[in-house]
């Protein structure tokens, strides 16, 4: 018996293959369905990506699908100061239609914004875009992604022409030198660990670029704990290293690079001696990093947002770019660059029309060819399509000067994962009418006139893509509980009544995958290959894939060519600067944040289960013992923003002058109410993982409430799940009893 | 040495506490996890180990021994199973005698429990739910060989010494390359490196 097919059939119990619903990884689970048609708990699922394995997050996911917290009617309210009440779909739908008509009328169709999100299957994100654009017809769409890896898209695409990771994971096995820069692989990303280690259990060296000695960190050859926002700096001066010692790979740069003199002097500006002072590590460290990477026969470099959430998150990004282009370490197995993404989707959440400057198959909204492309699937006039707009957190600012007036937001919530909380609290009270599409009522939902009630990822069926550029299919476990609509039905409903049903009369997800295939054929980010049957047969297929035929791309560039016309890499040189939140006497230290393994992004899935509360109840400040505290006692962070008291962590795991904090939580222990809304120029991605703070000892940790415990928090699932049938005694009667004299 | 096992790698444990989860989703416990998560150097650093009833082979299983009520049984193939309900008693003799603080009383119930290696499952030649889940490898099912193929080099010890008293266990324990002698993560005496004495 396959060992994946455990409990199949067993009393009428059934396993319903699919993929874990949190991060970039996309694990591959089987959900367990009784015999009512109820999901009630998970099975370890043999899939190519994880092969049974699954973190703490993926083992509680089920337990979130029939959660006593579940929204199951719409919610409505005319004015903020009116108390929700349940209401009928009609109600609900028909006022959000007379605000979005009122608004626009009013102020304009750019009035009304549309912000989506990267947990999103790929349908409802293609959705999203061609919604906003074709029944709102605003060109104020954005996405949370915008806060997850836009700074690596934007590198990718810049150096590469074409935006994704280079290899698959599998690569990772076959490298002899992984290098992994602000990415806490072991908590955000568990799984991955078996091939970190994996590459390590057969001789390859592991170095980690982090602030923080994370369980990744304290397993590695080479641990450099660099100050945070000086990335850039750091690997500059790995360049200058690799130039001077004549280790770079000139012959593959002279055949497949442009822009490398250019790179190389910036390089040569970046002498170790410098950078350790920058960074604020030994230069010794740097020279060996250097050497060991670009002696390497094969060597690989994988980074997340620890280097990407900066104010030159991109330039971050280009800088490991370069590093292995200059190494000659592209595209070949166990040679490469990847990014992985935070969110399930946060690869496929951005391909097809879902960011402000995008169109499906990743099109600019500013080529005049792409916009006709479009216009021709979509049938509208090209004059009717709006352009570019702005991004998430410039949307939040525009909603605080009242230039965006109504907003709809569809699986995000920025009430805890925005930076800058105040201003994000001002930007979202200051709107005429603001609609959320959630399952839970979230910190954002809560402040919305129309909540929506939806499903979950396990009452649908719908495509994501991993941190590979793996598309996989997630299917649907169960029914939806009344009262409970698909994002796909509410999206055309309303989209019927602002009077575009004719574009929008999707019956369900397999009809909007099947637009989105024609409408990303011919691009880069080519889908048209991809069906769901293939999908179901291969355990996930990596795009591009243009034709049925065709066996996806699961590694870039093995023929030398890029996706410029001219085949190249276009190296971009990168001056190093400091942070946009400047330190002084008042804030001397950095400021990061990050996430812990027990909770998934805002926390609004996994603050509602109870082993996940169990495990991490709540936050804290991570803080050097050279501070003088101790451990549970209260530490005040400070910044120019606010401040707040968490207990401290004492560790010698972190750098004297940094403190951390993991982000899941709402106010008043929000990382994110401290935190600078200072955006990357390019990505607009928000500075997050650095700014300038202070620690004091307080006094009153006491006063400060507990982050608020949901009311469907249990203890156990038993009070959740449908397990009723007596199981089999765990004693085997009558087998040898005992060797027992 | 032994045949399909529990092998535990404290290197590879990030604290994650899948394998906590994990078991309480095993059909044998119906929601009550019988893994504890130890912090092994409180204070000074972060490392964890998971505990999991060893299945003591010799002298066989101490738990069981003690046991006025025989309600722990031992099964051909090593696995020392939770008490039987109904014949456990509820006295916590069995409590007190296991070396390495493994089984837990239900004090209301009056009965015990403990990791029985997912006997429902590895019954079917499957792995125990925990070693199955766990994303970074610290707790491994299989075989020594199968062990030493994927992680080549790797030492493990099954032997280890109470004062005068040696156990050998089914489960066992990855050893520290550059801790060959003792003690293992935990302060645990080894005798045995890869089924060598070490002490001579």
């Amino acid at each position: 018996m396959p060992a994946d097919q455990w409990h199949a059939d067993q009393d009428g119990e059934t396993l319903v293959p699919t993929h874990c619903c949190f991060c970039g990884v996309q694990c591959g689970m089987y959900l367990r369905v009784d015999r009512g048609g109820k999901v009630f708990g998970v099975e370890p699922r043999n899939h190519d990506i994880n092969r049974m394995r699954l973190c703490p997050k993926g083992i509680n996911a089920y337990q979130q699908v029939n959660h006593p917290d579940r929204l199951t009617a719409p919610l409505m309210r005319r004015s903020r100061d009116e108390e929700f009440a349940e209401v009928s779909w009609d109600e609900a739908l028909d006022f959000t239609v007379s605000e979005i008509r009122r608004i626009q009328e009013m102020y304009g169709k750019d009035a009304f914004g549309l912000l989506g999100g990267a947990s999103l299957f790929s349908e409802k994100t293609y959705l999203v875009g061609k919604f906003a654009r074709v029944a709102l017809k605003t060109k104020h769409v954005d996405y949370n992604g915008r806060l997850c890896m836009v700074s690596a898209a934007g590198a990718n695409k810049l150096a590469f022409g074409i935006d994704r990771a280079g290899n698959p994971f599998s690569d990772i096995l076959l490298t002899d030198c992984l290098l992994i820069a602000g990415s806490n692989v072991g908590e955000c990303f568990p799984v991955l660990t078996q091939y970190v280690w994996g590459a390590r259990d057969r001789g390859a060296s592991l170095i980690v670029v982090d602030p923080r000695e994370t369980a990744v960190a304290r397993t590695a050859d080479i641990h450099v704990a660099l100050k945070p926002g000086t990335d850039s700096a750091f690997f500059n001066s790995l360049l200058c290293v690799i130039v001077e010692e004549g280790l770079a790979d000139e012959a593959y740069l002279a055949e497949h690079t442009t822009g490398w003199e250019e790179v190389k002097a910036k390089a040569l500006e970046y002498p170790p001696s410098r950078a350790a002072q920058i960074c604020g590590v030994p230069a010794e460290q740097i020279f060996q990093v250097a050497r060991t990477f670009a002696r390497a026969p094969k060597a690989m470099a994988w980074h997340a947002r620890g280097i990407e959430h900066h104010s030159q998150g991109v330039e971050n990004c280009l800088t490991v770019i370069n590093l292995c282009a200059a190494t000659g370490h592209i595209g070949k197995p166990g040679a490469g660059y990847g990014t992985l993404t935070g969110q399930g989707n946060g690869q496929g959440g951005r391909e097809h029309g879902q960011k402000a400057d995008l169109l499906p198959g990743g099109r600019s909204i500013l080529n005049e060819e792409h916009r006709r492309q479009i216009c021709e699937i979509w049938g509208i006039e090209e004059s009717e399509l709006p352009t570019a707009g702005t991004s998430m957190m410039e949307m939040v600012w525009q909603m605080q000067r009242r230039e965006i007036r109504g907003l709809i937001g569809i699986c995000n919530n920025p009430f805890v994962s925005l930076p800058n909380y105040r201003v994000v609290k001002e930007g979202y009270d200051a709107t005429e009418f603001h609609a959320q599409f959630d399952f839970f009522l979230s910190e954002t939902a809560a402040n919305a006139h129309v909540v929506f009630p939806v499903t979950t990822w396990a009452e649908d069926d719908g495509v994501m893509a991993n941190a590979e550029a793996r598309v996989v299919k997630h299917n649907k476990a169960q029914e939806p509980p009344p009262g409970v609509r698909t994002d796909t039905w509410v999206m055309c409903e309303l989209a019927r009544r602002l009077g575009a049903g004719d574009k929008f009369a999707f019956a369900d997800s397999r009809e909007v995958f099947e637009e989105l295939r024609t409408a990303s054929r011919g691009t880069v980010i080519d889908y048209y290959g991809i069906t769901y049957e293939r999908l179901e047969e291969t355990g996930g297929i990596a795009w591009p894939c243009p034709s049925t035929d065709h066996p996806g791309t699961p590694r870039l560039f093995e023929d030398g060519r890029t996706y410029h016309e001219d085949g190249r890499i276009h190296l971009q040189a990168v001056e190093w600067h400091l942070p946009m939140d400047p330190y002084s006497d008042e804030f001397p230290m950095s400021l990061t944040t990050g996430r812990t393994v027990a909770h998934f992004l805002s926390g609004n899935q996994t603050r509602r289960l109870g082993a996940l509360v169990e495990q991490t109840p709540r936050p804290w400040a991570e803080v050097h013992p050279s501070h003088g505290f101790r451990t549970g006692e209260p530490v005040r962070v400070v910044t120019r923003r606010g401040s707040e008291v968490f207990p401290a962590l004492v560790t010698e795991a972190i750098r004297p002058d940094t403190v951390f904090l993991p982000y899941h939580w709402p106010v008043p222990t929000a990382a994110n109410a401290l935190t600078i809304d200072a955006l990357d120029p390019r990505s607009k991605i928000p500075e997050y993982k650095v700014c300038a703070c202070r620690i004091e000892h307080a006094s009153e940790l006491d006063t400060v409430p507990s982050p608020p415990v949901a009311p469907g928090h249990v203890a156990y699932p038993e009070t959740q799940v449908s397990r009723t049938d007596p199981l089999p005694p765990t004693s085997p009667q009558g087998r040898g009893t005992s060797e027992r004299s | 040495m032994m045949g399909r096992t529990i092998f535990i790698d404290p290197g590879r444990c990030i604290g994650c506490q899948a394998c906590v989860s994990a078991c309480r989703e095993c059909d044998s416990h119906r929601g009550k996890s019988m893994i504890h998560l130890d912090y092994t150097d409180e204070g000074q650093s972060v490392a964890s180990l998971p505990t999991v009833c060893m299945h003591c082979e010799d002298p066989v299983a101490p738990c069981a021994e003690v046991c006025p009520a025989d309600a722990i049984l031992v099964t051909a193939d090593g696995v020392v199973q939770q008490a039987d309900t109904t014949r456990c008693i509820g006295c916590a003799n069995c409590v007190n005698a296991c070396p390495f603080g493994v089984p837990k009383i239900d004090l209301g119930a009056k009965l015990q429990m403990k990791c029985n290696l997912c006997y429902d499952r590895t019954a079917y030649g499957l792995a125990p739910m925990c070693a199955t889940v766990c994303p970074t490898g610290a707790l491994f099912y299989g075989t020594v060989e199968e062990l030493q193929a994927e992680r080549p080099g790797v030492q493990v010890a099954d032997t280890f010494v109470f004062g005068s008293t040696e156990v050998r266990t089914g489960v066992a324990m990855v050893v520290p390359a550059d801790k060959v002698q003792w003690p293992v993560p935990g302060g645990l005496p080894v005798v045995e490196i890869n089924g060598k004495d070490v002490r001579r």
